[in-house]
């Protein structure tokens, strides 16, 4: 992981990440993946891929509402909301 | 050069749950925005999502509709990409382990052709908001009611050649999804939404050449003209020694062009990884099998069924049984009036290409079902001709009245059966028409039924249109070979 890995990373991820910061950044990153490299030598072969850490199923809920409007509450803490809806800044494709 | 195209899609369907597919917020389309858009829709700090049962079972149908394998086991996995109307950053997908596995549907072409198309796969995933670009003094205005909409995304394989197939293949999907009931299927709504990968090479070459994606295509119509755009467009690149670039494209159906997105360019890397908010699901073959028993009638047999039961022709029943709203439009229609080949003719003709002008859907007519049969069991009892029947359908789609009876009483257009009234049209008829009642006395007797056409047009004419013309026959008949 070099310092331009790591400017793609951010830009992909938002991050703020500047020039200075960017080396102790990969350096620690480089540091993670040193160890998965070392997870790696580990023999996997015949064991199905971990989808999730807990060994439990996911419980499905039924098909009923439930959630009422509270538009008034979450747009009196928004920045900016007007005729209903949430105001960012223009985005066009 | 001769060139060969290749076509490949990716379906969105919205499914038809009351509820999102990991909150509790309705789904109901048309509300006031941000009305339907709950703590887990806006991605609020300390939430967890939970899966929809009715999401997961509709997904299910539809992977027995087209005979897939089911993923007893699947997993939701987060698609990263930041946009407005993504709250969470993220898009909660499937992708290792979808629902649906590979599978299959058959398209019937023009000609009696058939084709066999491949699904890949289909996965359950969640559908975004809706950013509006209106003036918001420069800003964007973001609904989230539509954030957290069950989807199944469907995506076939490279199978189709052509626009037609891709459009049949597009129908195709259309017909099971809203037979099943797992889908609306209204378009303009945006309940189902096409994503079309076109390619072209020179014939016989085995090597695929570079796509481009046209996404969110909303119409048939629109999803023809977009391919044969760009098909043009690619053809003509490579010819004038070009390149095609691998992108996405938006096509617009007012303007009837085609652009670029740039934006996408460099974003197309999700870092998709398991979503660690929600547990693997599994599914048993008890499950599953109870899923597969109670299955609705499917497109096919469907057209099978109106073919044996209302005597209907290959093509009638093909289109009647297509469109499932259009389907049970049909059938009601045919129950209160008793005659499914008038009902066949009436649908296909006269309301389709009504439907067809004002750009609805069949659920979106200003005639329903049971006025039509009203219209259609005033023709069979003879109180109106099929000529005057048209203008009584024009009546109650244009709300002169909620009835047949209604717009045939309140426009006076009642045949005129009485005897009385006919006899004294047909002799007057009968003596301002000196040579042609001549004609008809001195013409050979097996020509005279032909000749009788004048007299019975001089009637309908008088009346204006409105006398019974079996009656007006009865009569002329016997008047004239009086005067023989």
């Amino acid at each position: 992981m070099d310092q331009s890995d790591i400017a793609k990373l951010a830009n992909l991820a938002r991050l703020d990440i500047n020039e200075t910061t960017a080396s102790e950044v990969a350096e620690s990153i480089n540091g993670i993946l040193g160890l998965v490299d070392q997870l790696q030598n580990a023999n996997t072969d015949g064991i199905a891929p971990m989808a999730h850490p807990q060994d439990a199923m996911q419980r499905l809920r039924k098909d009923e509402v439930s959630e009422e409007n509270v538009r008034e509450q979450f747009q009196a803490i928004a920045p900016e909301a007007e005729e209903g809806l949430y105001l960012v800044p223009k985005v066009i494709d | 050069m001769q060139w060969e195209t290749v076509i490949g899609l990716e379906v969105h369907v919205q499914l038809a749950t009351k509820t999102k597919i990991f909150s509790g917020a309705s789904t109901a389309f048309g509300a006031e925005p941000n009305t339907q858009a709950c703590a887990i829709d806006l991605a609020m700090p300390g939430t967890l999502p939970v899966v929809n049962e009715q999401a997961y079972r509709y997904a299910i149908m539809f992977g027995l509709a087209i005979d897939a394998e089911i993923g007893k086991r699947s997993f939701f996995e987060r698609k990263n990409y930041f946009y407005p109307d993504l709250p969470k950053g993220y898009q909660t997908t499937q992708l290792e382990q979808p629902i649906v596995g590979a599978g299959q549907v058959e398209l019937n072409l023009s000609e009696g052709r058939t084709k066999t198309v491949r699904i890949h796969h289909a996965h359950l995933e969640e559908d975004a908001g809706k950013s509006l670009h209106e003036d918001f003094h420069g800003m964007s205005g973001i609904d989230l009611n539509r954030a957290g909409t069950p989807l199944i995304e469907i995506v076939s394989e490279p199978d189709m050649s052509n626009a037609e197939e891709a459009v049949a293949f597009a129908k195709k999907l259309h017909s099971i999804v809203t037979s099943l009931g797992i889908c609306d299927g209204e378009m303009s709504q945006g309940s189902m939404r096409f994503d079309v990968n076109v390619s072209v090479r020179p014939k016989g070459q085995e090597e695929l050449g570079t796509r481009t994606e046209t996404k969110n295509l909303n119409s048939f119509k629109f999803m023809e003209e977009a391919i044969l755009l760009e098909v043009e467009r690619q053809i003509d690149v490579l010819e004038n020694g070009g390149e095609i670039v691998q992108e996405t494209r938006l096509y617009n159906g007012d303007t009837k062009v085609a652009r670029s997105m740039r934006s996408k360019e460099e974003a197309n890397d999700y870092r998709y990884f398991p979503c660690p908010d929600l547990l693997p699901v599994e599914l048993d073959d008890t499950y599953i099998d109870a899923i597969r028993n109670d299955m609705p009638e499917l497109p096919e047999a469907r057209c099978e069924r109106f073919k044996a039961e209302y005597q209907l022709s290959d093509y009638d029943a093909d289109i009647l049984s297509g469109d499932m709203a259009m389907a049970a439009y049909f059938e009601a229609a045919t129950k209160a009036c008793g005659d499914a080949k008038l009902v066949a003719n009436w649908v296909m003709g006269d309301l389709a290409s009504k439907l067809n002008t004002e750009e609805l859907s069949i659920s979106q007519s200003k005639v329903n079902a049971e006025q039509l049969a009203g219209v259609i069991s005033r023709i069979k009892d003879d109180t109106i001709s099929s000529k005057i029947a048209k203008d009584v359908f024009e009546g109650i789609w244009n709300g002169e009245g909620d009835s047949a009876d209604a717009v045939i009483e309140a426009r006076g257009l009642k045949q005129v059966s009485d005897t009385g009234a006919l006899e004294q049209m047909a002799d007057e008829v009968i003596s301002n028409s000196q040579k042609q009642v001549d004609n008809y006395r001195n013409a050979d007797p097996d020509k005279r039924p032909k000749m009788l056409g004048y007299f019975v047009g001089q009637i309908m004419k008088a009346s204006k249109g409105q006398a019974n013309p079996k009656a007006i026959n009865e009569i002329l008949l016997k008047k004239l070979d009086e005067l023989l």
